[in-house]
């Protein structure tokens, strides 16, 4: 069987889907389940338009199989509601076209939680998997450095 | 008194674009989508011998395989491209067949089994082979193409277009000249290399309606051309755009929305989707124009330039496309922002093999500054001059006249002196421009000026209707495609201050439908906010005499007595005497139920004003409006052991004419600089000896990831346009155009050798300064 | 935005019934990957540069997700992603020049056997085990077996069609030894090679190893010799070195032939400054 059944878990909605075995979690996330939000780039793991988060991690859904993500708890850009790394991103102007927007914030939401105390070094480590054609990278520094401040507050 | 004008009002796409829920095109998605996939060619020129589709039309779900046919041909000012290969094949990446099927897998299976046969014919790499008289013709029916009046292709040659500069007297220039050097630059092709890959999705209604929705920088214009190509009604043809994921001039080409057209017709017109993988996106659709430049420049001792003598080698590629147009505006703008009596210019449009250039933000003025401001610092050099000083001392100037002859004024030129001045004091450059920091490290300096006008269509015009809601609030309708930019936003505030009103109160569609938004010629050319922006204060105009009219009938005055602001109609005299806006923008309500007007609908068109094409053999005329002109610079920590570098802080100093936004103005040029310094610094197609690409690929073309790039240091003067909104010039590629040259200029400075070819790796430095015998 | 291979997919969770069936689907005529990470094979199988029709996922099986130092030896398995080895701590020299393939994000897909054993030659996480006293665990259906990591590896591991790496390990004394590594790219921080190098400091003499050079990853006692003579002169090591491989120095997309060359020259005298004075 090239093709199979599925259930995911994203954003803490249960799916049942048809899915080719070869099928990258990031097609099926937008053609069959519709969550468009996360964007195609380069189909390559190069440009990280595509993340996701996947049990606390990131991940290019462009480089894993919708089948290996089964049992696993997805979270897209739909799943972060007024964040505050989405409220950075508005107050820093961290975005022109908004294409690569949802892989950085995935990214940098999970650098917040992660490395909340991350230095220059760990913030570099972790934005280099995107790339942004519009901004300067100024503002999304800005946008993210802020947020790590405004989270380390909200958490005290 | 100023509500909105230069605050960085949040942008109106913001809560959207943060959370995934703003729609691109290839967001739009249904069950019943047909998948289209192409089969390009291998090759960068040979024939097309034969086409075998058996085993591809086995595979179950392929409802149509389409081959080129000879016509219709399409391009911009010269009709020279099939829209599938006919007969032969002139780039890599080149169309060559489309498959339809239900499964986007489906097709690609389909598209791996056709077979094409080709024969290689000899490959044109390079502008400077294509010209030599034994050269290989790409189009041999050059002359037989339909064309526009104003371009002059050379039949029985590569040349698509030649456009000259001829201002007074060459001959005389050098007799005046102590001084004259000769320089030749090579920029080789790029890729806009937009997050999001070219896309369309078409369907035909029974009724003849074709529907598409597009992520274009130009959807009027895919109207005027496919209803031309293909003999449809223009109002049948709707062009939908929502939000774009980068355009940079890219998504200006028409290009895949006429496959999926001839896709969507093969298949009796059901719906199809056309989605570029990013190696189609950088081979297939067209990338940015290269370019190989031979500046001759003469100067009195004094620093005083005297002559300029340029050829401007462009490389169309494969198509001419928006070429003809780039080597236009390149030569419009030949010598940079400097008075120069005796120009001679060619600026030429030839044919190659390779991708086909299209509009990439700067449209060919980061080109030609990269040749002309290398060209400078190198006689600054000679002369001994400061480069900044030598260049303060020949900017153009109000009073002068442009290379085209276009007599300058204070609002045509803006206040380029002041801007170097700023830009000095910025820079610190008292303190000069190198500096050793430790051992094998220096800092150096760089800098460009630069100037910017537009080269589009003398007839272009924009418009924009204002349609008021119940409560007073405003909707605006214009056709700017949000890019990215942020100009739906900017129009919003304009219409704020124009009505004095709360721009929270002020909505903006932010699609574009081509059969409900009022046209704007298109988002190109850093004409949104003039053109659009001149529209809206137009339409406001309109608005507000409706809303006086109804109100002066109730108020019981003469309407010019009437102001409008805060969302109140009032007595100009008398502001306690006063109407709130809602009561009137759906017609006023008497008591007794009379109603007098309706709901209020504001208009507004503007066009640009006496434009001309430019003349065939002494290239007079005026190709835009005004000037955008600026200082930049960089500053660069270089090794001078292993090459490698840093670009530590980047300057612009842009006389903007009027900030309307500052965020979005900042950010577009820091964009744009980012932009530059990547293209000029590591960014290329990588060409094979078939001329074939190397890098079709992320993560192998150069890109700035987050860290490579450098601090940014922008500052505005505000020398107003006058015929702009509020003053306003156009800043949408002023970030980008002086970068080139700026970071050319300081790695030459690095390592005392003269860098004459972009991008600046590492790479290409040690091998300049190797050909210098140093090593 | 799609393959267009149709493939079969396996989830097993032991060692056996992979290899049992990696087996079966071969004598069935089947073309079986044996999958961990992901990233190469979709990425090549979406620009049809692999071929293959069954997926067998490893990263249910428990000895490949290991992850321990006992007293003589740790071990590391083979579908344990980069940033779970990073994580570990536990072998530096591996950290460090893991910690530079690709970017952050594609490091907590790709995995460390998935690096060894890639199509794509640069197989940068084999450097720290080519040039310690290390080993590979392979499995096939005639069960599972130890080598030296550098009596099977040449250019690449030496499986055949049917082995699957289980785990690597490598002695917990050598992980100590003083080490340098670092990678030059054509520009920028993220990428592939032009040339990353790794190398330690043992009983005084240094061991360094390459990838990026040449179309493979390689150590060389050969080059060590003349790295590790201290009487020559940075352009007489680079010719050392140069004369004593084995292949030609690489010319591609991301540098010439003669660039390599003096980006090479540079980096053995930077390897060399940087273990002066480091004791072994």
């Amino acid at each position: 069987m090239t093709s199979r059944i599925v259930t995911l878990s994203i954003n803490n909605d249960q799916y049942h889907v048809h899915v080719r075995n070869i099928d990258t979690l990031l097609f099926t996330i937008r053609e069959k389940i519709g969550l468009t939000g996360t964007k195609p780039g380069c189909l390559n793991g190069d440009c990280g338009a595509c993340t996701v988060n996947i049990n606390g991690e990131a991940i290019k859904s462009c480089l894993m199989l919708t089948v290996e993500a089964e049992n696993k708890c997805i979270t897209t850009i739909e799943g972060l509601q007024d964040t505050t790394i989405q409220k950075a991103f508005i107050e820093k102007f961290a975005f022109q076209c908004g294409y690569c927007t949802p892989g950085f914030i995935m990214n940098g939401n999970d650098l917040i939680h992660n490395e909340p105390n991350a230095s220059d070094s760990m913030i570099k480590s972790y934005l280099e998997s995107n790339i942004c054609r519009c901004t300067g990278y100024q503002e999304i520094e800005e946008a993210v450095k802020e947020a790590l401040t405004n989270n380390n507050y909200d958490n005290r | 008194m100023t509500w909105n004008i230069g605050k960085s009002i949040k942008r109106k796409d913001a809560i959207e674009k943060v959370h995934g829920t703003a729609k691109y095109t290839a967001d739009y998605i249904s069950p019943n989508m047909l998948h289209v996939k192409l089969v390009t060619s291998p090759h960068a020129h040979a024939r097309i011998i034969k086409i075998d589709i058996s085993e591809a039309e086995q595979v179950e779900g392929i409802q149509a395989i389409l081959l080129g046919e000879p016509f219709p041909l399409t391009g911009d000012e010269i009709q020279d491209r099939p829209i599938l290969a006919f007969g032969k094949v002139r780039y890599q990446g080149e169309p060559v067949a489309v498959v339809v099927a239900k499964e986007n897998y489906q097709a690609k299976q389909a598209a791996n089994l056709i077979k094409v046969t080709y024969e290689p014919l000899e490959v044109i790499h390079s502008p400077e082979e294509a010209i030599q008289s034994h050269a290989k013709l790409i189009h041999e029916k050059l002359a037989n193409y339909k064309k526009s009046d104003n371009v002059y292709p050379e039949p029985d040659s590569n040349i698509a277009n030649r456009v000259k500069i001829r201002k007074g007297d060459i001959k005389q220039g050098w007799t005046e000249s102590d001084i004259i050097i000769e320089e030749e630059f090579t920029i080789p092709p790029s890729d806009h290399l937009s997050i999001e890959t070219r896309t369309v999705t078409l369907e035909i209604k029974r009724s003849g309606e074709v529907h598409m929705t597009s992520s274009t920088q130009a959807p009027y214009r895919i109207k005027e051309k496919m209803s031309e190509y293909f003999n449809l009604e223009i109002g049948n043809i709707i062009v939908t755009a929502p939000f774009i994921g980068g355009g940079f001039g890219g998504k200006v080409a028409i290009h895949l929305e006429l496959i999926a057209y001839l896709a969507s017709k093969a298949v009796g017109g059901k719906p199809v989707k056309l989605h570029y993988t990013r190696e189609e996106d950088m081979m297939t659709a067209p990338g940015r124009i290269g370019l190989k430049a031979k500046v001759k420049l003469g100067a009195r001792k004094d620093g005083t330039l005297t002559a300029a003598k340029i050829l401007y080698l462009f490389d169309s590629g494969a198509y001419a496309d928006k070429s003809t147009l780039l080597v236009k505006a390149a030569a419009a703008t030949c010598t940079g922002p400097y008075k120069i009596d005796h120009i001679s210019c060619d600026s030429l449009a030839i044919y190659t093999n390779r991708p086909y250039a299209t509009a990439y933000r700067g449209f060919s003025h980061s080109e030609i500054l990269f040749a002309f401001e290398r060209t400078m610092d190198i006689l600054a050099a000679k002369l001994k001059i400061d480069p900044l000083s030598f260049r303060e001392k020949n900017i153009i100037l109000p009073g002068h006249t442009t290379p085209t002859q276009v007599p300058l004024n204070n609002s045509s030129i803006g206040n380029l002196p002041a801007c170097i001045k700023k830009l000095k004091e910025q820079m610190n450059w008292h303190e000069g421009t190198f500096k050793k920091i430790e051992n094998d490290i220096i800092r150096v300096k760089g800098i460009s000026c630069s100037w910017k006008t537009s080269t589009i269509g003398p007839d272009a015009s924009s418009g924009v209707s204002l349609l008021f809601n119940p409560d007073g609030s405003i909707n605006i309708l214009s056709g700017i495609v949000e890019i990215g930019m942020g100009a739906k936003t900017t129009l919003a505030q304009l219409l704020a201050e124009k009505m004095q009103m709360d721009v929270n109160k002020i909505y903006i569609q932010m699609e574009v439908n081509t059969q409900s938004t009022p046209e704007h010629y298109k988002t190109a050319a850093s004409r949104g906010t003039l053109m659009a922006g001149r529209a809206l204060l137009k339409a406001a105009d309109d608005a507000m005499n409706q809303l006086k009219t109804i109100a002066a009938q109730v108020l019981i005055c003469s309407p010019d007595d009437l102001e409008i602001a805060n969302e109140k109609i009032y007595l100009r005299d008398e502001p306690e005497t006063a109407i709130p806006v809602k009561e009137v923008c759906y017609g006023y309500k008497y008591p007794n139920g009379y109603t007098i007007g309706g709901q209020v609908i504001g208009r507004g068109t503007y066009s640009l004003r006496q434009l001309t094409n430019l003349d065939k053999e002494t290239g007079i005329g005026k190709t835009g409006p005004e000037y955008t002109v600026g200082a930049q610079g960089v500053e660069i920590e270089f090794n001078i052991k292993d090459f490698t570098y840093k670009i530590i802080n980047a300057y612009s100093v842009i006389d903007a004419g009027k900030i309307l936004n500052m965020k979005t103005a900042l950010g577009q040029i820091t964009g744009g600089m980012a932009m530059g310094l990547n293209y000029a610094s590591g960014e290329t197609l990588l060409f094979d000896d078939d001329g074939l690409i190397q890098n079709p690929r992320i993560r192998t073309y150069g890109s700035f990831r987050y860290g490579n790039h450098p601090n940014y240091i922008v500052d505005f003067l505000e020398t107003p346009h006058i015929d702009g909104p509020f003053g306003a010039r156009g800043i949408g590629e002023s970030g980008l155009i002086g970068m080139p040259a700026a970071l050319a200029n300081g790695l030459s400075l690095a390592i005392n050798v003269n860098l004459h070819q972009l991008p600046l790796t590492p790479e290409q430095i040690w091998k300049a300064v190797k050909n210098d015998d140093r090593l | 935005m799609m393959i267009a291979y149709d493939v079969d997919y396996y989830n097993p969770t032991t060692i056996e019934e992979a290899t049992q069936l990696f087996h079966r689907l071969v004598e069935e005529g089947k073309k079986p990957v044996y999958y961990a990470g992901g990233t190469e094979i979709i990425t090549l199988a979406r620009s049809e540069r692999l071929d293959l029709d069954a997926i067998i996922n490893i990263k249910s099986i428990h000895e490949c997700l290991l992850a321990y130092s006992d007293e003589n030896e740790i071990t590391l398995g083979a579908a344990l992603s980069l940033t779970q080895v990073i994580k570990t701590n536990f072998f530096p020299l591996l950290n460090q020049t893991i910690a530079q393939i690709a970017d952050q994000t594609s490091r907590n897909q790709i995995t460390l056997g998935g690096n060894i054993c890639g199509d794509i030659f640069y197989r940068e996480a084999a450097l720290p085990f080519l040039i310690t006293e290390s080993k590979a665990v392979i499995a096939n259906r005639t069960g599972i077996k130890e080598y030296p990591f550098k009596s099977i590896f040449n250019q690449k591991l030496q499986l055949s069609n049917e082995d699957l790496l289980v785990q690597l390990k490598v002695k917990k004394n050598e992980v100590n030894f003083p080490f340098y590594t670092v990678k030059k790219r054509k520009q920028w921080d993220v990428g592939y090679p032009l040339i990353t190098v790794a190398a330690v400091k043992k009983k005084e003499q240094l061991k360094v190893a390459f990838s990026g050079l040449c179309n493979f990853p390689f150590h060389d006692v050969n080059i060590d010799k003349r790295i590790n003579d201290p009487s020559l002169t940075a352009k007489e090591r680079l010719d050392g070195v140069l004369n004593a491989l084995s292949s030609p120095v690489l010319s591609d997309v991301h540098g010439s032939m003669d660039y390599r060359h003096f980006v090479l020259k540079n980096l053995l005298q930077e390897v060399v400054d940087a273990f002066k004075g480091a004791k072994t």
